[in-house]
C-alpha cells in the first residue's frame, strides 16, 4: 500500500521545549489513520508541523512532494486540507462567507455542501459565531471539502459535541475517507474503532506504537498502557 | 449658537482628518498586527508629494485642478511607499513584533530627518483653491468651506472602504484575516499578499490625509505627519484596532471633544481632554468601542 504522507525524523522545538522528537510515520493513501496519545504529547503539533504552522526540521512529503520548505497556504492549496481543533470558523462572517473564502464561486451552493451539510444551506446568511458547536464543526468540515484534497488533517472534530452530533461527524468523515485519506487526531476511542483503519500513537513527542486501529482499541491492556484509558470507560460514537 | 455651530463643524472637519489618518493604521494593525509608527511618514509623504506636484504644474491650470492632480499623485506615492515599506522592512520581521516597532519608529525619525535635509525644517505654504478658502453661512455662523470638504472626503472614503470590505473578495479576506490570519493561511490563501495590498492601501489613505491636512494647516512641514499620527493612534485605540466603524466614530468623538474643550474650557485643554477620553474608554470598555471586528 502506498503512502500519501510521510514524516521522517521530524522535530519541533518551541523555545526550550522539544515537542516532537524524531517523529517518523506514514499515512496510507486510503482510509482513516488515527493519531492518538494522551493530552500534550504532540498530536496537534504534528498536524501543525505538516502544515508549516510549527517550526519543524526533518523531511515531510505529500505524495512524494517535499513540503518541508513550503509556506502554509501553498501546502494547503497543493492538496492538504485542515480542520483545526476548536473549529476556528470566522465568527464575524456568515456561513456563506466562510465557505466562499475557499470557493469564491459556489459557496453554500456547492454540490458537496448541499449533499453533506443541507442545514448549512438554510443557515447560509447566519453569522458563524452564532451557530452551535456542531454547526460550526459542519462549517469547518464543509469549508475544507470545497477543495480537492490529497489528504485531510482533522484535529479532534468531536470535541465538546453531543453524542448525536458525534455520530453525524463520524458519518461525514467515514464518507469522506472513501475518496480522500484522513489523518485524524481523536480522543474518542469508539469513534476511532468505527472509522479508523490504522493508528499511530505518540507519547512525549515520540511514536510509540503503529498498527491496526481495532487491534489497539480492542486490547484494553494496550490502550490503558498507551493512552491511559480503554474502551470500557469511553462513550459510544 | 453660531459659535457652537462653528465649533461643531470644525470638530467634524478635524475628526474627518483624524479618520483619514487612522483608518489605514487601523486596518494594518487589525489584519497584520503591525503597529506602524511610520504611518505618519506616509502622511508627510502625501503632503509633500502634493505640494511639489502643485508647484510643478503650470499656474494656468488653476489651483483647484492642480490640487486635484496633486492629490491623485500623492495617493499613488503613498501607495507605492506603503508597498515598498511592507515588502522591504516589514515582511522580513512578521514574527518579530519588537523589531517591527523599532524599524517603524526608526523609519519615522529617518523620514523627518530626510525631509528636513532635502526641503528644510521650515513649513512651506500650500495654495488653497479660493472656493475652499471661502465661507458659507449656516444657522447664523460663517463656516469655512474646507471643513465640509474634509467631511465629504472622509464620508466617501468610509463608504468606499465599507464597500470594499463587504462586497469584494479582498474585503472578505481582510475581514477573515482580522479575526484569525493563521486560519486564513490554513485555508490556502496567501495572506501575505493581502498584507502588501492593505499596507499599500493604508499608505494611499494616509497620503490623502496628508494632502488635506496640509490644506487645513495651510502649510507642509516635516513633522506634520507625526503630529497627526498621535491623534490617529488615540482614535484607533478608542475605536478598536481593525474596526473601521469604530475608527470613524472615535475620530468624530475626538475631533468634537477637542474643539469643544478648547472653546468652552480653555485653549489647549482640547488635547488633554482627548487623552482623558482615551483613558475613560479604556477604563469603561477595555476592548474599545467596537472590539476587534472590521
Amino acid at each position: 500500500m502506498s503512502s500519501v504522507l510521510v514524516l521522517d525524523d521530524v522535530h519541533v522545538r518551541y523555545g526550550g521545549s522539544h515537542v516532537l522528537q524524531s517523529v517518523s510515520f506514514e499515512v496510507p493513501d486510503t482510509g482513516v489513520t488515527a493519531l492518538l496519545g494522551r493530552n500534550g504529547v504532540g498530536k496537534t503539533t504534528t498536524l501543525k508541523a505538516v502544515l508549516g504552522l510549527a517550526p519543524r526540521t526533518g523531511r515531510i512529503t505529500v505524495r512524494g512532494r517535499d513540503i518541508g520548505g513550503e509556506r502554509t497556504h501553498r501546502i494547503v492549496a497543493g492538496g492538504v486540507g485542515y480542520v483545526p481543533e476548536d473549529r476556528e470558523v470566522f465568527g464575524g462572517l456568515t456561513v456563506e462567507e466562510n465557505l466562499r473564502l475557499v470557493d469564491p464561486d459556489a459557496g453554500a451552493d456547492a454540490p458537496i455542501v448541499r449533499e453533506l451539510f443541507p442545514d448549512l444551506v438554510d443557515r447560509r446568511a447566519q453569522r458563524a459565531g452564532t451557530l452551535s458547536g456542531g454547526q460550526q464543526q459542519m462549517v469547518a468540515l464543509a469549508r475544507v471539502l470545497l477543495r480537492e484534497n490529497d489528504l485531510l488533517l482533522v484535529d479532534e472534530p468531536t470535541k465538546g459535541l453531543a453524542p448525536k452530533l458525534v455520530t453525524e461527524v463520524a458519518d461525514v468523515l467515514a464518507r469522506v475517507a472513501t475518496t480522500t485519506p484522513v489523518l485524524l487526531v481523536e480522543q474518542n476511542l469508539p469513534l476511532v474503532r468505527r472509522i479508523a483503519d490504522t493508528v499511530v500513537v505518540l507519547d512525549a513527542g515520540r511514536v510509540v506504537h503503529r498498527g491496526e486501529a481495532r487491534a489497539l482499541v480492542d486490547d484494553p491492556a494496550l490502550t490503558t498502557e498507551l493512552l491511559g484509558v480503554s474502551m470500557r470507560r469511553e462513550g459510544a460514537a | 449658537m453660531s459659535d457652537l455651530v462653528l465649533i461643531l463643524v470644525t470638530g467634524l472637519g478635524l475628526g474627518a482628518l483624524y479618520f483619514l489618518a487612522a483608518s489605514g493604521l487601523s486596518l494594518v494593525y487589525g489584519l497584520m498586527g503591525v503597529l506602524n509608527f511610520a504611518h505618519g511618514a506616509f502622511v508627510t509623504a502625501g503632503g509633500y508629494a502634493a505640494w511639489l506636484t502643485m508647484d510643478a504644474l503650470p499656474n494656468s491650470l488653476g489651483v483647484g485642478v492642480r490640487l486635484l492632480v496633486a492629490a491623485v499623485v500623492a495617493v499613488l506615492v503613498g501607495a507605492v511607499v506603503g508597498v515598498v515599506v511592507e515588502v522591504v522592512l516589514i515582511r522580513p520581521l512578521y514574527l518579530h513584533h519588537i523589531q517591527q516597532v523599532l524599524v517603524t519608529v526608526g523609519l519615522s525619525l529617518a523620514a523627518v530627518a530626510a525631509t528636513q535635509g532635502i526641503w528644510g525644517a521650515d513649513p512651506h505654504p500650500v495654495e488653497k483653491p479660493a472656493w475652499m478658502a471661502g465661507t458659507v453661512e449656516l444657522l447664523g455662523a460663517r463656516l469655512p468651506v474646507d471643513r465640509f470638504v474634509y467631511v465629504a472626503v472622509a464620508l466617501a472614503l468610509f463608504a468606499g472602504l465599507v464597500a470594499l470590505l463587504r462586497y469584494t473578495r479582498l474585503g472578505l479576506v481582510i475581514r477573515a484575516g482580522v479575526e484569525n490570519r493563521t486560519m486564513v493561511e490554513a485555508l490556502g490563501i496567501d495572506v501575505r499578499r493581502t498584507f502588501t495590498v492593505v499596507f499599500g492601501l493604508g499608505g494611499a489613505v494616509a497620503a490623502l490625509a496628508g494632502v488635506l491636512y496640509s490644506q487645513y494647516a495651510g502649510t507642509v512641514s516635516p513633522g506634520q505627519g507625526g503630529s497627526l499620527l498621535i491623534y490617529a493612534f488615540i482614535v484607533v485605540v478608542i475605536g478598536g484596532m481593525g474596526s473601521l466603524t469604530g475608527t470613524a466614530v472615535a475620530a468624530l468623538a475626538v475631533g468634537l471633544v477637542q474643539q469643544l474643550a478648547n472653546y468652552y474650557a480653555a485653549s489647549g485643554i482640547g488635547d488633554l481632554s482627548v487623552v482623558l477620553l482615551l483613558a475613560l474608554v479604556l477604563l469603561l470598555r477595555p476592548s474599545s468601542l467596537k472590539g476587534a471586528t472590521a
